[in-house]
């Protein structure tokens, strides 16, 4: 394949979509190679960078898709403002390098822990300026809180990871950063446990604003319960959570552990890894799927989102062949299906070479609309062709 | 704050045919017969309180084939649907002629009054084969016309569809029927203390169908974010009566999100009969604090350094001098003689609450504020509220007035107030300011007398400036009440010809015939071949 476009503006990106003769590979930092990637012409708006407007004071932002998440960041940070949907980093769960872009968070609709508490990147996103498949220039929102004028376009183009159309610039709603955090650990025995702590922090009064579950090395579980805010009120809320929850284990507190949780940064060496959202109660049928299916060779197993949010993952030596390793795929994905959720394909190791679905197959009505809706964005079918299959 | 009023003033007769710009299959639809002679895009703006002109509202002229065909498509809709669930008599279509904005009057050819999902999907098939527009309806609360009739239409209401199907707290979720009322999802799930939080203000009387529909917002979406960030899935009905499941218990979409394109499309891209939502744990407690000052740019400061000192109130509300004076005067409400006022809400423990407020007045301090008044009891709270909670049937009482929902960044604040008031001057109209303030969603009241000749077409006029200024300054049309009918010929003020084509090939894709509540949203002229076709 040939070297990879960079657009130096809207306009020349605009132009290179109108002279496109074939398929597109649409990149930002290229730090996300999830789903289905075809040979093609690769793409970034990596140039097309640049914060355009920041108001701390109106808790918003606007900047070109190009900008690196890095420097958007810095900037806010600057303000004692932040991302407060914690978008998750996947360099170091896929080993890619590279700048995570604006652009590649808002089309992949990438969250982290706090998604629980305030939303998804698609909350966050008030507006959005992209070049359809015919080099259309389009803008849809704006960037202000309250809109509701016309269709919401903002959310079908997060997470559309580029099949409807190339962003080039997002309107964001940002959030102060909190005076400080305070995060417990409760040591759990079973996972049944474990959903039901966090389950009962997620249903006080509290603010909890991540629960999520690892697994220790006695082969145990520890729940991390966070709260966040001014410092008075997080000693207040991590204490009544603290009697609340010590029935389920012993509860400490610990130091800030969002970061690994939010990255995976301790599952770099895995083969293989699914990303699953179903209802939180769920997430125990899906591990006792995985505890029947993989039960000598085992697997790792982090929950998020008070369990709707399971992360697994498997070694190499967990696997016995690519024969194998699709038909986990299949009777997860089938699994999921029943209970109404969806599994995507993350890391795909083994099954790299295999014809898998690596979303979750939509149902035939939805797929219909799906397809209809691309074709409507780009008729000749160049954007990413069947990245979310 | 949309508090529907009106109605009594009404006239029930005052649709006139006529044919406009766009040709004889076009309908004006007249509040008032003076308002004929007036060109016909004058754009028609909110208002909460009648009488306002509805001077030149445009609906596509009834198509005689439909409605040589009512019987047929009545004894169809009997076929699915228990007999008293048809209505067709036009004694009684009557009261399905019009939704909160009730300037616009037009009885439905056929009301039906579904039970089930099952029932909906029947209907639409119905439809669907014959042709027949459908215009979805939740509680008929829309300040836009978002549930206004075509003569040659089929109201499909929902309010028959109220039960709630699930509570599930360990999951934070309830699965709702879509036309169950926005506090009665609250109400269901009370008792182990957790609450619906999208608190539009006619949450009494709206449906979720509704809210869903138009996206509505509320008073506290500052923290807690509008319909879309707490809806999860619904059940819907395609056009073509196919029933599909959208979302559900579980976050986030697999594939394209489709539920947030849903959310806002105004009833235009299917019947959602079903909804989970997300459900929240009640705050421990509440109290507001009251900030006076002597101008609109300082308050408007101290509202930036609010945010950006890493207080996130639930609520901050700010009125203005002319609004602030007609509410003292009606409801003695104890404020302060000033130039604007804030009231500032924050959530949690006592101690949490006391330590918020005083960080807030500490803030406002700085800002030289005339009064700063914190809420220490349930009494006290609900006196700082009182004024701002009256502030429309207030207004109500001194003047008519319309009432606009435009959003615009919150820095722009001071600015649009001082243009507010040049376009006042320049018109001659009072205005009062009541504002969302942390999220920059206005409540412009422009005040007129409908009986002194040529008000009411000045307050329109200045309206449409008000919108356009909104645009101008990076806002929007509309915060939260939706477009409708009302603002549908200002959409090309805020959207280029692309932008629009985008969004009516999004309808295209879910119903290509445009069949489901076709004339609204859309300005006639641009939306003209679909529907033709």
């Amino acid at each position: 394949m040939s070297e990879i476009l960079y657009p130096e503006d809207e306009a020349a990106l605009a132009a290179a979509l109108r002279e496109a003769t074939g398929p597109l590979q649409i990149m930002g930092g290229g730090t996300r190679q999830i789903g289905r990637i075809a040979p093609a012409q690769a793409l970034s708006t990596r140039r097309v960078q640049g914060i355009t407007l920041y108001e701390p004071g109106a808790m918003t932002l606007v900047a070109k898709t190009g900008t690196a998440i890095e420097d958007i960041e810095a900037v806010l940070a600057a303000e004692k403002q932040r991302l407060a949907f914690e978008p998750m980093d996947h360099r170091a769960i896929l080993g890619t390098s590279g700048q995570p872009t604006l652009g590649g968070v808002i089309a992949a609709n990438v969250s982290g822990p706090r998604r629980i508490q305030v939303g998804a990147a698609r909350d966050f996103a008030l507006g959005v300026t992209f070049v359809d498949g015919t080099g259309q220039v389009l803008s849809n929102g704006g960037r202000v809180m309250k809109n509701v004028t016309g269709y919401d376009l903002v959310k079908l183009m997060s997470g559309s990871w580029g099949t409807l159309g190339v962003l080039t610039e997002v309107a964001l709603k940002v959030l102060p950063v909190s005076e400080t955090q305070a995060t417990l650990k409760i040591h759990v025995t079973t996972w049944a446990d474990a959903v039901g702590c966090m389950s009962a922090a997620l249903g006080t009064p509290f603010d909890v604003s991540g629960a999520a579950t690892v697994q220790a090395e006695d082969g145990g579980f520890d729940c991390l319960i966070r709260v966040e805010g001014f410092e008075t009120s997080v000693q207040y809320r991590a204490s009544e959570l603290t009697q609340r929850l010590a029935k389920f284990g012993a509860v400490d507190v610990v130091d800030d552990p969002w970061a690994e949780v939010k990255d995976l940064r301790s599952w770099a060496a895995l083969d293989t890894v699914w990303r699953i959202s179903v209802r939180p109660t769920d997430s125990l049928r899906v591990i006792d799927l995985m505890q029947d299916l993989q039960k000598e060779p085992g697997f790792h197993c982090q929950l998020d989102w008070g369990g709707g949010l399971i992360w697994l993952g498997l070694e190499a030596a967990q696997i016995a062949n690519a024969q194998a390793g699709l038909a986990l795929h299949q009777a997860l994905q089938t699994h999921v299906a029943q209970l109404s959720g969806h599994a995507t394909l993350v890391k795909s190791g083994f099954l790299r070479d295999q014809e898998l679905c690596h979303f979750q197959p939509l149902g035939r009505a939805i797929e219909h609309v799906s397809q209809t809706l691309r074709k409507k964005f780009d008729p000749r079918g160049i954007l990413n062709p069947g990245r979310m299959s | 704050m949309a508090d529907q009023k009106g109605g009594e003033k009404a006239k029930s007769d005052d649709k006139k045919i006529k044919s406009g710009e766009l040709g004889e299959d076009y309908i004006k639809y007249h509040a008032f017969s003076v308002a004929e002679d007036l060109p016909l895009r004058s754009p028609k703006i909110g208002y909460n309180y009648l009488p306002i002109g509805g001077l030149n509202m445009e609906m596509p002229q009834p198509n005689s084939e439909i409605l040589s065909k009512k019987a047929k498509i009545a004894a169809a809709l009997r076929a699915v649907l228990p007999y008293d669930a048809v209505i067709d008599d036009p004694s009684e279509t009557r009261a399905y002629e019009c939704d909160a904005l009730t300037a616009y009057r037009c009885p439905p050819m056929i009301a039906v009054l579904p039970a089930t999902t099952q029932e909906v999907s029947d209907i639409l098939k119905i439809c669907h084969r014959e042709g027949v527009p459908v215009v979805p309806r939740g509680s008929g609360t829309s300040l836009a016309g978002g549930a206004l009739p075509t003569a040659d239409c089929v109201i499909l209401g929902v309010a028959k569809m109220n039960k709630v199907l699930e509570t599930d707290y360990e999951n934070r979720l309830i699965r709702v029927q879509s036309g169950r009322t926005n506090l009665s999802v609250s109400g269901a799930v009370e008792e182990e203390d957790f609450f619906y939080a999208p608190d539009p203000s006619s949450q009494l009387a709206c449906a979720i169908a509704g809210n869903i529909a138009m996206n509505s917002g509320g008073a506290h979406c500052l923290k807690y974010g509008v319909t879309t960030n707490n809806l999860m899935g619904v059940t819907m009905v395609m056009m073509d009566g196919e029933i599909v499941e959208i979302g559900g218990g579980y976050l986030d979409a697999s594939g394209l999100d489709i539920l947030g394109v849903i959310c806002g499309s105004e009833g235009q891209l299917g019947v959602v009969t079903e909804a989970t939502l997300r459900i929240l744990p009640k705050p421990e407690g509440a109290r507001p604090v009251m900030i006076a000052f002597d101008s609109n740019e300082v308050a408007g400061a101290c509202v930036a350094d609010i945010i950006k000192a890493g207080v996130l109130p639930v609520a901050i509300e700010f009125m203005d001098r002319p609004i602030i004076e007609i509410c003292e005067n009606f409801a003695k409400a104890g404020y302060p003689d000033c130039e604007a006022l804030l009231i500032v809400e924050v959530e949690g423990s006592e101690a949490e609450i006391q330590d918020q407020l005083d960080r807030i007045s500490a803030i406002a301090q700085k800002h030289n504020p005339v009064e700063l008044r914190q809420s220490q009891s349930a009494a006290e709270s609900a006196a700082i509220w009182l004024g701002r909670k009256s502030a429309f049937g207030a207004v109500g009482q001194v003047a008519d007035y319309m009432c606009l929902d435009g959003t615009i960044p919150v820095s722009a604040l001071p600015e649009v107030l001082r243009r507010i008031k040049e376009l006042s001057d320049h018109y001659g109209l009072r205005v009062g300011n009541v504002f969302h303030a942390g999220d920059g969603n206005m409540h412009p009241l422009i005040m007129f007398d409908a009986n002194k000749e040529g008000d009411l077409e000045l307050c329109e006029a200045m309206g449409a400036d008000v919108l356009r200024l909104c645009v101008e300054v990076g806002g929007c049309l509309t915060g939260e009440h939706g477009v409708g009918i009302e603002k549908r010929d200002l959409m090309e003020d805020q959207y280029s010809a692309e932008d629009l084509e985008i969004q009516m090939a999004v309808k295209d894709v879910f119903d290509p015939a445009w069949l489901l509540n076709p004339s609204k949203v859309f300005p006639l002229s641009v939306s003209q071949s679909r529907r033709a076709s």
